[in-house]
């Protein structure tokens, strides 16, 4: 019943081009995240679809239908903001029932739907409270109730975890991705963080200034990266590129993934010294200079005893190197 | 409050320059007030002292009551104010929202114009507005006061309005639009409670020059039934004697009406200042 198709959308803001023609087909049900650097163009097209911008030229299409001229309101969709955007003079119930009341909807499904949403969320208790009583993780809650209570063929979440802290972020990720299983809607989320992307995306849409880099589903973009960036971009930490030349490949670029290189004391590939190592308990981070390769990062798991100064080898996993061309297309 | 921001010392002098300001800015006030309860000699004898039994006198007050109409000068300052002051304020607020909040060609250009009224006097323009009011026939009508008074205010409320509606949160407004809300209600019901402050301190700052003056009731409306309480004193003020009795009276009751609107306005008001937007 949710399903989202974007044709050809391009964006100007004056001579500025942010969105360079996106394509993209959401299925119904689906998870989609949308992930890229800062400023490449995500909220700009969320809000496309949610009718806040007018796109410069192309179509939105919702449940088959074309919604290119259609308000926000009309869209059948729902949003969740970064900064909770709650009505201020409202109390906890009527932030959530101000859009029912707009759509005409009865009062006794008005509070039948309230009443549902509020026990999903465990929001019970504070349905007479106003948002200045409430802390962010409360607040962001309301803001997914209040999207919740529209019943929408799509929800669109904009950062809705970036202004929570980091224990929050954790159970309020699980609370999204609990709600998607049980709901079975379709959701669009923006983030900048990979790992909101990897733990609730079906399907990530990697963007990079204005235009979609590689869409899949996170392990897809994790094991095989159309190109540099998204190579660049999926995985932390990031993957080491080393020029093909000092390999002795023809490649353009070689990169290999910090957690697939093996380290010895005695013997291997690429002999270096050891710079820093970030002990983070689970993992250790090693940065190591080496005499062919150039500084590459080392993810180890668990705790390994090392030091600047530390003279190591390290092979790389020759199944899972990666090849770019000129271009930072992919090879093989 | 935390102990280490309120050292003794410090106090005392913060309260020592206020208060001694606070006397300054009232004096005058007060003086007018005092002797507008005395008897004319004793203002002229010793204008400092408060009225005594002897020297108290309401002479000053009668003669305003009977002299004209001032209840209808009194009725005529507060429609002209209360009005223009309403459309400054309204008009001022939906130019701000325009020009914060949608994008068009232009946008910058207008916000300029209609800030230009700031630095330019509009009495520069007295002639013409009084061709135009003679045109259109509204000579010695509250109405041609009230439009002035509006067109004089609206720059200022445009400039600053403008300035805080562009920090009301985008989000805000757009989820009041997914939720399906009209333009008008998002301005009305999302966007003015949250400039309160800012209109309050539009409000007084628009609002004591209108009241205040003198120019343009004499120019535009000087008939006996549509004069202001500012205008209605000048009768007071001869070119050989001036009734200082009446004139104090006068000047003591048209302070009342500004004292009432400013009580209304000032709590909102010093939260406008002191979010730093009027600097
Ligand atoms: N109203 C606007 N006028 C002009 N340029 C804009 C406007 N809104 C966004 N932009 C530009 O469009 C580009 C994309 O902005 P957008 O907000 O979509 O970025 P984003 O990917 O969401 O970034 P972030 O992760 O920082 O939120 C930015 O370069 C921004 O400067
Ligand atoms: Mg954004």
């Amino acid at each position: 019943m949710g399903s989202l198709k974007i044709e050809n959308v391009k964006k100007s803001f004056g001579p500025v081009e942010v969105l360079k023609g996106i394509d993209l087909d959401v299925k119904d049900g689906e998870f989609v995240v949308f992930v890229g650097p800062s400023g490449c163009g995500k909220s700009t097209l969320l809000r496309i679809i949610a009718g806040l911008e007018d796109a410069s030229s192309g179509d939105v299409l919702i449940d088959g239908q074309r919604v290119t001229n259609a308000p926000p309101a009309k869209r059948g969709i729902a949003m969740v903001f970064q900064t909770y955007a709650l009505y201020p003079h409202l109390n906890v119930r009527d932030n959530m029932a101000l859009g029912l009341k707009q759509a005409g909807t009865p009062a006794a499904e008005i509070d039948q739907r309230i009443g549902a949403s509020s026990a999903m969320l465990s929001l019970e208790p504070y349905l007479k409270r106003r948002p200045a009583e409430l802390s962010g993780g409360q607040r962001q809650r309301v803001a997914i109730g209040r999207a919740l209570v529209r019943e929408p063929k799509l929800f669109l979440f904009d950062e809705p975890l970036s202004n929570l802290d980091a224990a929050l972020r954790v159970n309020t990720r699980l609370e999204i991705a609990q709600l998607h299983n049980r709901l079975k809607a379709t959701m669009v989320y923006v983030t900048h963080d990979q790992v909101e992307a990897m733990t609730l995306a079906d399907r990530i849409v990697v963007l990079n200034a204005g235009r979609v880099e590689q869409v899949g589903a996170p392990m897809e973009l994790y094991n095989k990266p159309a190109n540099l960036f998204v190579a660049g971009f999926i995985g932390s930490p990031k993957m080491n590129f080393i020029d093909g030349a000092r390999l002795g490949e023809t490649a353009k670029t070689v990169g290999v993934r910090p957690e697939h290189i093996a380290v010895s004391d005695t013997s291997g590939a690429w002999k270096g010294t050891v710079i820093h190592a970030e002990h983070l308990g689970a993992d250790t981070n090693v940065f190591l200079e080496t005499e062919k390769a150039g500084l590459v990062t080392i993810r180890l798991f668990g705790e390994y005893q090392t030091g600047p100064g530390a003279t190591l080898y390290a092979t790389p996993d020759a199944a899972r190197t990666y090849r770019f061309d000129a271009d930072g297309r992919a090879l093989g | 409050m935390s102990k280490a921001a309120t050292s003794l010392p410090r106090t005392i002098g913060a309260h020592a320059i206020l208060l001694t300001y606070t006397v300054i800015a009232l004096f005058p006030v007060i003086v007018i007030v005092v002797n507008s309860f005395k008897s004319r000699a004793a203002i002229f004898r010793s204008p400092l002292t408060p009225p005594t039994a002897e020297t108290f006198d309401l002479i000053g007050y009668t003669t305003v009551m009977a002299q004209g109409d001032f209840i209808q000068y009194f009725q005529n300052s507060l429609t002209v104010t209360v009005a223009s002051l309403f459309l400054v304020l309204l008009f001022g607020a939906m130019a701000a929202f325009a020009l914060s909040e949608y994008r068009f060609k232009g946008n910058t250009m207008m916000g300029l114009y209609l800030a230009l009224g700031i630095m330019i006097p509009i009495r520069l323009g007295t002639v013409a507005i009084l061709q135009l009011m003679v045109a259109s026939g509204l000579v010695n009508t509250l109405t041609a006061l009230v439009l002035v008074y509006t067109a004089q205010g609206l720059p200022l409320a445009v400039f600053i309005l403008s300035e805080f509606m562009k920090q009301v949160s985008d989000d805000l407004k757009n989820a009041g639009r997914i939720d399906g809300l009209s333009e008008y209600r998002i301005f009305f019901r999302l966007v003015l409670p949250l400039v309160r402050p800012a209109m309050a301190t539009v409000a007084v700052f628009t609002m004591i020059p209108i009241w205040n003056d003198l120019w343009f009731p004499l120019i535009l409306a000087p008939g006996e039934s549509t004069k202001t309480v500012t205008l209605g004193a000048q009768v007071f003020i001869g070119q050989f004697v001036t009734n200082w009795n009446a004139v104090l009276a006068a000047l003591s009751l048209a302070i009342l009406p500004v004292l009432v609107l400013y009580l209304f306005f000032s709590r909102q008001l010093i939260r406008g200042i002191t979010s730093g937007a009027v600097k």
